[in-house]
């Protein structure tokens, strides 16, 4: 099997340090910030990766009578279904077992793990096929399951490539999007021994050549879902390859997972939020298979699984719920949106985050999930430009959210220089003469601090210039003016 | 199969249920309400968005009806429906079959297997399906013919060339066809071999994706096949570098034969 994976990635490796140990995540970042910036040739790749991004989602949001209110009905549907979670989850998962499925329930990651665990063990798995499910990245299933010994093979093809790196997802929605074809047809030499190609075509043959009998051998299948649908008790998940179709037809035992956060009320709602997710996230008018499953095969039905289990997480959703404020980013339906548009994520790449969710949305729900204290660093990988917020298929209000936290964290942990930076600062500007003094002083010194480059400024010095001093201060300059009237 | 209640944990650890600890977060975190969306292009008003804190009922305080002429048009007549159709699919780079008749129809059928060299083809019976198949110059393989085992009937279906279906529906609005796997020959039929071709008549055409799940409704009353699933084009990736590539891992190639 694909599946002695080697660590070659040392930013994947930073990322699965951070999250070993926290404390050292805001340091890393910030290490692994500058590594990127510095990195021209892979911000111009994925720069380019992203280019076309813009063109077919905009010729595609043209054919929308209205995109806008469109994302207002899309906004609407899940603040209506987040805000009834109490009476719309027991519904869904009532629903969800009446149709024949079996409904499990994860307080945590450690939770899910054991749960599927328990499931895969039951089945007697010995080979266990897998489509793309961030959820499932987030509690780390894929370890658990190779620690106890089963070989799990992810599908989708962009997560088979990591897999086979060693890294994880680069992009929640296009997980190697920063690989190079040249790389992806060597990883393909070394472990599936196939001749080397730079054809994105070919490359793509040899992974479903690969995959076709893996499908057919695995007696579990695991995704995740979309959309869990309160009033039909089904689950829909989307996808462009056929992979998690596959996943879901084949195996013997189907295995969902999916957080509590994805249920939406009625079927009706998904007529607003496949084709708006679909347009948002890659500039298609639908994502090639949206599927709605409600349980294992039915009498009659000639094929499908004999088993069929949601594990429905919480791993702190319910703590973002409890936030009026930010609950409105559970309505994420996890497009990739706001990362395609963000200049941090292009600058910074997907790996610095150090985090499951990459990008602005995960900016703002990293710190609810593993703690603000260690990721409130991430409120500040923002320019607070809003372009995710523009963006956002169901008007998250993104970049106000990284603010909430800078204030959330000011509040519960103060930090003592910044605090002191302020008072100064305050200090100085509520006194004209200082302002002035200091204005004098610091104009008159650039040139000096150009020559010195105090260890102070080194790093900021290291990529930038400092800029040419002006020969009057701005209110001496203005005066002039006004007075040249 | 039931399950496995010794591994389950909630026996493994102490005090109440996930479920009954989760739903009591969930009623915890929701005392404090939100404030609606930040609603951009519509008024509140319009969308009869209740103040923070009273009822409110999901899209039904906002009807699909309403939603309906912001999405991508879908067409209100027949003629409209169709054209739009076949434009979209054009798109998605299906490959689109206009026939006037069933005679027509085999006749395609026929060609398309003798000129692809197709050695096996899967088929589900239907009224649609079955008349296609007489005289098709290779083997046939029925998908839900009683009696085969299920290990072996996922090989025999991964060795055919070509899977023949019918739809339930196909959306003018976004190019998709919905099969279900009650009525489309089950789950493996249209997504495992290489070529998925569907036969349908214009009367099938719905005019968007809410008048097809409305109608999936009707028509499955109270009792959903176990796999409802729309298919927007052939399947594909962009993964490597972002480059469009079909045939992903389900049909590299989607055949759409509409009869009359
Ligand atoms: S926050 Fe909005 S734009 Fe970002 S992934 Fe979620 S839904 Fe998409």
């Amino acid at each position: 099997m694909a599946t002695d994976t080697t660590t070659d990635g040392p930013a994947a490796a930073h990322a699965a340090a951070a999250e070993q140990s926290p404390r050292g995540a805001k340091k890393r970042f910030l290490h692994d910030a500058a590594e990127s910036v510095r990195d021209v040739d892979h911000r111009a790749f994925v720069r380019k990766a992203l280019g076309g991004y813009y063109v077919t989602r905009d010729a595609q949001k043209a054919r929308y009578g209205n995109w806008e209110t469109a994302r207002d009905a899309a906004s609407l549907a899940k603040w209506s279904a987040v805000n009834r979670l109490d009476e719309l989850l027991p519904r869904f998962a009532d629903n969800f077992t009446a149709n024949g499925g079996q409904v499990h329930w994860a307080r945590d990651a450690e939770e899910a793990r054991e749960i599927i665990l328990g499931l895969v063990r039951a089945a007697k798995a010995k080979a266990i096929i897998k489509s793309k499910c961030m959820t499932s990245e987030e509690v780390h299933l894929n370890a658990a399951l190779e620690q106890e010994g089963y070989g799990v093979v992810e599908s989708d093809l962009g997560e088979f490539i990591q897999q086979l790196r060693g890294e994880p997802p680069y992009h929640f929605v296009f997980p190697c999007m920063h690989v190079r074809r040249g790389e992806i047809s060597d990883l393909f030499s070394k472990h599936l021994g196939t001749a080397a190609t730079d054809s994105p075509e070919e490359l793509t043959m040899i992974a479903r050549r690969h995959m076709r009998q893996l499908y057919v051998d695995a007696d579990v299948g695991i995704t995740g879902a979309n959309f869990l649908v309160a009033e039909t008790g089904q689950i829909s998940i989307t996808e462009n390859e056929g992979n998690a179709r596959l996943t879901a037809a084949l195996p013997r035992v189907h295995i969902a997972l999916a957080g509590i956060e994805k249920v939406v009320e009625h079927l009706d709602d998904l007529a607003v939020l496949l084709p708006i997710l679909a347009t948002a996230g890659t500039g298609q008018p639908m994502t090639c298979y949206n599927t709605l499953y409600s349980g294992p095969a039915r009498p009659g039905e000639c094929d499908g699984p004999e088993e069929m289990h949601l594990v429905l997480l919480d791993n702190s959703r319910t703590a973002i719920l409890a936030d009026p404020e930010q609950r409105d980013s559970l309505h994420c339906i996890r497009c990739g949106a706001c990362l395609n548009v963000c200049p941090i994520f292009k600058n910074v790449g997907g790996f610095t985050y150090g985090t499951t969710y990459q990008g602005p949305i995960g900016s703002v729900i990293t710190p609810h999930l593993r703690g603000l204290a260690d990721w409130n660093h991430l409120s500040g990988a923002s320019s607070l430009c809003g372009a995710c917020t523009d963006a956002c298929p169901v008007r998250i209000d993104i970049h106000h959210h990284l603010l909430h936290n800078r204030r959330n964290a000011a509040r519960t942990a103060p930090n003592r220089w910044e605090k002191l930076g302020h008072k100064l600062f305050v200090a100085v500007a509520t006194r004209p003469w200082l302002f002035a003094t200091g204005g004098a002083l610091f104009r008159h010194s650039l040139k000096l601090l150009k020559w010195l480059r105090p260890p102070l400024l080194s790093d900021w010095l290291a990529t930038r210039d400092l800029p040419a001093a002006p020969a009057a201060s701005f209110r001496a300059q203005w005066a002039s003016r006004q007075g040249g009237r | 199969m039931s399950a496995p209640a010794n591994l389950s944990p909630r026996s493994s650890r102490p005090g109440p249920s996930a479920r009954d600890t989760i739903l009591a977060r969930v009623r915890e975190a929701l005392r404090i309400p939100a404030p609606p969306p930040h609603l951009k292009s519509l008024a509140a008003e319009e969308a009869a968005v209740p103040a923070a804190g009273q009822g409110h009922s999901g899209l039904s305080i906002l009807p699909l009806e309403v939603a309906r002429p912001w999405l991508p048009d879908g067409g209100d007549t027949p003629e409209e429906r169709r054209a739009i159709l076949v434009t979209n699919l054009e798109k998605l780079r299906a490959i689109v079959h206009q026939v006037p008749d069933l005679t027509a129809a085999t006749e395609l059928v026929f060609t398309l297997a003798r000129e692809r060299d197709w050695q096996r083809v899967a088929y589900h019976g239907h009224e649609k399906v079955d008349p296609l198949l007489a005289g098709i110059p290779c083997a046939t393989h029925r998908v839900d013919a009683p009696g085969v085992h299920p290990a072996s009937a996922k090989s025999a279906l991964e060795a055919c060339d070509a899977g023949i279906s019918a739809c339930e529906a196909l959306v003018a609005q976004t190019g998709s066809i919905l099969v279900s796997s009650a009525t489309c020959g089950g789950r493996g039929l249209s997504i495992v071999p290489h070529v998925h071709l569907v036969v349908a008549t214009p009367d099938q055409i719905v005019s968007t994706l809410g008048d097809a799940l409305h109608e999936a409704q009707q028509r499955h009353a109270g009792r959903m096949p176990s796999m409802l699933s729309f298919i927007t084009g052939p399947s594909r990736t962009g993964d490597i570098e972002r480059i469009l590539v079909l045939g992903a891992h389900g049909p590299k190639e989607l055949i759409v034969i509409l009869v009359g």
